[in-house]
């Protein structure tokens, strides 16, 4: 039975159950059934001698492009994607072309990542129809059709009033509003972070105090609906403050940060390469340090990546002209493993945390446990292997800020369900990827 | 003690920022020279014959793209002007593509200028040709600054010591960033000044002392130069009228008084008359060195063309 699997001899690192330790993990029929020692079983052995097994890791934020934006990037290809970079499931966002703003839609992106998905695709639906910002989309048939959250993610809501409609609603629901937080007109055009090097370059620039404002705004409005709130890819120290004080009122506010704010600051931006422009932009580094601060003392929930692929023609353009987004899920751990654990920020369980268990307490999703009972969703990363990114990806597009650099530690073999769906451990045959992932 | 040096490290002109102030002193001593070739009878040499120079500029320009061709031809170089008007851009042709395309007929020079920051970098980047920006959106106009440099050297025999005050838009000025470069590079004393709204972020960072009042950049300066009001930006949130901005920011023949007593005036153009300067300062033979500026401009491109044309770049 293919997904059947007993991993052993492997280091199991589990925050949510504060496992740490050589132990052998069962998974069979697509659950894990047993971690402990010295397990036997009469099914497929995978050696994990060397390495480190963790919950399978799962991106809150991707952009998988597909409906509608095939050019960029499909549901096959990103889940492709995602697990080459350890990745068991992904939250797809829903500002796809029609956007994830009715079931139909859900519905569609549901059964393309049944049919051709390497791993779980999660679909957010959008908070508002069109994501106009104007009115509530059916949140609850959206809800229904397998939507784990709403976004209007790529926009913020500018209206406060849609806002608060859109926490009381969904506290209905059970599901959290993600804020992608700028004010607009505070941008005004910005395709960089305000500061020093903005003035330098010549570039019209976002201040910190447009993601700052709006995320005062939320977490108010958070509190006074009782409702759900997660900040999407928070960039700045005063949003941290913010999220913080709110946190301390008993507020429900979660947070995630991308692992290129955490790598990367406004200097890099002299270069003008279109791969370092995103929304929020990379931020100065009194932001950098306040974002590792706030992963070291627990204020940060998740790492999520904002992969967001673009065509090549897109982004060969003037820095002004090319679209916002960089691709990330396979370069995510690398990053992370570099600047946080080599570097002594954080432990790699605490990492762990960030990319696994983190996310799924965020969104309540299954997963992000080895716990007996749970998805036989399973990440096995080797930390002496480096990695040295080129511009061949498994993702259909290439605008990583990271091509040239080389890291530290990658997933080494990605098993979703019991079933191997990436596999380039060293000095060994390939396992046979199940399904029908392999081909494309 | 200067140390001499007889060639540029870079066969492209992207900016003031990456340049020694050796550099600097190398291309400035040049177009002393060539200021003089501009004076002839016959103003000719043939340093650029049989080489391929063309000007593309994607935004509107008058004395810039007319200096540089006159540069161009008094150097001997085969010369191709290209406008965005009227061209394949207009049908959506890509820059990169636009200049692969031109490249294919082999220039060895391109001169560009651009609306958004950073478009001579990717240019350079990708083509064999030199390249020398004409000035990028908000962030960098070399020869401007060196053509402003060589006019106040002229004047003053030097750079380092004097204090210069550079007034108006410095948000939105490549002018003023490229000039920053130079002047704090030459150890020049530099202030800018504007209502807050045009000041942009941290810039005091880049070692210049910034100020909110037209009388306090002005009192001790060697050198005023004014920089142009977009009258576009009135009742835009940068100022509230070009009535007000005149009132608070306009160089006038009386707030002129506060400076140095052989204090020079200049202003990259094109001026707004009435708005930034008054007439009887921008017309002051004595003070207003700004059509000096424009002479000047020639000999400075002329260097710049010379010395990045071949032989001449260490590289």
């Amino acid at each position: 039975m293919s997904s059947s699997v007993l991993i052993t001899n492997g280091r199991v690192v589990d925050p949510s159950q504060d496992l740490d330790g050589k132990l052998d993990v069962l998974i069979e029929d697509g659950l894990v059934t047993k971690v402990d020692r010295k397990i036997k079983a009469n099914v497929t052995v995978i050696d994990a001698a060397g390495l480190i097994v963790t919950p399978g890791f799962i991106d809150l934020h991707t952009h998988l492009r597909e409906p509608g934006q095939e050019h960029k990037e499909t549901i096959a290809t990103g889940t492709r994607a995602a697990v080459a970079g350890g990745y068991t499931a992904v939250c797809a966002m829903a500002n796809t072309v029609p956007p994830n703003d009715e079931r139909a839609v859900t519905e569609m992106i549901i059964a393309e990542a049944a049919r051709n998905g390497a791993c779980r695709v999660y679909p957010v639906g959008a908070v508002s129809r069109g994501l106009e910002g104007k009115e509530l989309a059916e949140l609850a048939d959206l809800r229904s059709a397998g939507c784990v959250a709403v976004s209007d993610d790529g926009k913020p809501i500018a209206n406060a009033q849609l806002m608060r409609r859109a926490l009381e609603y969904c506290s209905m629901l059970g599901i959290p509003v993600v804020a992608h937080e700028e004010d607009a007109n505070l941008n005004e055009g910005g395709v960089m972070h305000e500061g020093y090097y903005s003035t330098l370059l010549g570039m019209s620039a976002i201040p910190a105090a447009s993601e700052e404002t709006l995320v005062a705004r939320d977490v108010i409005l958070a509190a006074l609906t009782k409702s759900r709130l997660h900040i999407a890819h928070l960039s700045t120290a005063g949003a941290i403050d913010a999220v913080r004080a709110a946190r301390k009122r008993g507020v429900q506010v979660t947070c995630e940060v991308t692992p290129h704010h955490i790598a990367l600051g406004d200097d890099s931006v002299q270069s003008f390469s279109t791969n370092l422009k995103m929304n929020p932009p990379l931020r100065s580094a009194e932001h950098r340090e306040a974002l590792l601060e706030a992963i070291a003392d627990g204020t940060i929930d998740a790492i999520a990546t904002d992969h967001a692929p673009h065509h090549f023609d897109e982004k060969n353009v003037e820095f002004d002209l090319a679209p916002f987004g960089v691709i990330g899920l396979e370069t995510a751990f690398g990053v992370c493993y570099d600047r946080l654990v080599r570097e002594k920020v954080i432990a790699l369980g605490r990492l762990v945390d960030l990319l696994s268990c983190g996310p799924a307490r965020t969104f309540r999703l299954p997963g992000g446990t080895l716990r007996e009972g749970s998805l036989g969703d399973v990440t096995i990363l080797d930390l002496d292997t480096r990695y040295a990114v080129t511009n061949t990806f498994a993702s259909k597009a290439s605008n990583s800020p990271f091509i040239g650099e080389t890291f530290h530690g990658r997933a080494v073999m990605t098993i979703v369900g019991g079933s191997v769906k990436f596999d380039i451990r060293p000095g060994v045959a390939p396992a046979k990827p199940s399904k029908k992932t392999a081909k494309r | 003690m200067r140390t001499q040096t007889s060639a540029l490290r870079s066969r492209h002109l992207l900016g003031i920022e990456p340049l020694s102030p050796e550099e600097i002193t190398l291309i400035l001593d040049t177009a002393e020279g060539f200021k003089e070739v501009s004076e002839r009878p016959v103003k000719k040499v043939p340093a650029l014959r049989g080489q391929l120079v063309i000007n593309l500029f994607m935004e509107a320009s008058t004395r810039t793209r007319v200096s540089f061709e006159i540069a161009e031809k008094r150097l001997s170089a085969d010369t191709l002007n290209f406008a965005a008007s009227g061209s394949s851009v207009e049908k959506g042709e890509t820059l990169i593509d636009t200049a692969e395309n031109l490249m294919a007929m082999h220039p060895d020079m391109i001169v560009i200028r651009h609306k958004h920051p950073g478009a001579p970098k990717m240019l350079a980047d990708r083509l064999p040709a030199s390249i020398i920006n004409a000035g990028d959106g908000a962030h960098e106009h070399p020869t401007q600054a060196l053509l402003d440099a060589f006019t106040i050297r002229e004047r003053f025999g030097r750079l380092a010591g004097l204090n210069i005050s550079i007034i108006g838009d410095i948000a939105h000025s490549r002018v003023v960033r490229s000039n920053i470069h130079l002047l704090t590079k030459m150890k020049a004393n530099v202030t800018i000044a504007a209502p807050p709204t045009l000041i942009p972020a941290e810039i005091e960072k880049m070692g210049v002392r910034v100020v909110h009042s037209l009388d306090e950049a002005i009192e001790g300066a060697d050198v005023v130069m004014m920089l142009r009001i977009q009258l576009e930006r009135q009742g835009k949130l940068s100022f509230p009228s070009l009535r007000e901005y005149y009132n608070t920011f306009g160089l006038t023949p009386e707030r002129l008084r506060r400076a140095n007593r052989n204090a020079i005036v200049m202003h990259p153009g094109p001026m707004n008359r009435g708005v930034e300067i008054a007439s009887d300062v921008a017309d002051n033979a004595e003070r207003s060195v700004i059509l000096q500026q424009v002479t000047n401009g020639v000999a400075v491109r002329m260097a710049v063309l010379y010395l990045l044309g071949g032989a001449h770049v260490v590289e």
